[in-house]
């Protein structure tokens, strides 16, 4: 397929994510973890923390926000219905907690064609309202040759 | 942890409407999470698990070994094949590295059915 690089470097305009409480737990039951500290708010706070603590990988609910329209994007021009999940990776800084609003941004890093398939490569970059990196992710979209 | 120790393998299976609720916890409904008619159409077996579920099975493991979630710096994977409900997940790890700043390096990865769903995957634990 042929991809079209002018889109390299590409950035779209930020997604803020407001953290509850209860998606914390929702999400936290849903991927099996049982530490008290995705549950109850009297272990984080004695734990130090503000409120219960997401998981690490709540990352991809407060990204996904932003990185839906990037998939969608026509310029850039994925086949959503060809498009696999080849690979993500993600850096943490600081926890987050329920209360935090989280703003992230993405761009597009690379997009390059191999034997017939498309790689679409997007970083995101998430910051809470301290202006603090909670967390970047590199998110890898492999569109299959049709 | 030294290198060439094993983190405790993590275990798990995913029961047949597991997608749903992830689906309901992370925003992402594709319909080859959930439905199983329209995964079968596009050429799937049925309906898979999403990758970053399994993803976060291979994080969930880590930070059980790490000692809670501060504890993960950083993960990478690889997603390979498929994944599906009600089949046992099975995460590895082996400890590769202990870095002179204390970050411990993990080479893991998770297996279903004696395929390798997630691979060259590693993970960056803080002391």
């Amino acid at each position: 397929m042929a991809v079209n690089t002018d889109v390299i470097g590409k950035t779209f305009p930020g997604a803020t994510y407001a953290v509850g409480r209860e998606k914390i737990r929702e999400y936290a039951k849903v991927v099996g973890e049982s530490n008290p500290l995705h549950f109850d708010v009297d272990s984080a706070r004695a734990a130090g923390y503000d409120d219960v603590v997401a998981p690490p990988m709540f990352a991809v609910v407060y990204s996904l926000a932003a990185v839906w329209p990037v998939l969608f994007d026509e310029e850039i021009g994925i086949d959503f219905a060809r498009m696999v999940h080849g690979g993500q990776e993600f850096a943490w800084g600081p926890l987050v907690v329920a209360g935090d609003e989280i703003t992230t941004t993405v761009s597009v890093k690379d997009v390059y064609e191999r034997a017939g398939n498309g790689f679409f490569l997007f970083e995101t970059v998430s910051r809470n309202g301290r202006d603090e990196a909670v967390s970047t992710g590199l998110w890898t979209n492999i569109v299959r040759a049709a | 942890m030294q290198v060439g120790d094993e983190i405790e393998p993590l275990r798990v299976i995913p029961d047949k409407y597991l997608t749903v609720r992830y689906a309901g916890a992370s925003g992402d409904f594709n319909p080859i999470h959930i439905d199983e008619e329209f995964a079968r159409d596009v050429g799937l077996p049925g309906k898979i698990l999403h990758g970053l579920y399994t993803m976060a099975q291979v994080a969930r493991a880590h930070t059980d070994a790490g000692g809670g979630p501060h504890s993960l710096k950083r993960l990478s994977v690889q997603f390979r094949g498929m994944g599906v409900p009600e089949s046992e997940l099975t995460v590895t790890g082996t400890v590769s590295d202990v870095r002179d700043d204390g970050i411990t390096v993990v080479d893991c990865g998770c297996e279903q059915d004696g395929k390798r769903i997630i691979r060259a995957g590693e993970a960056h634990l803080r002391p």
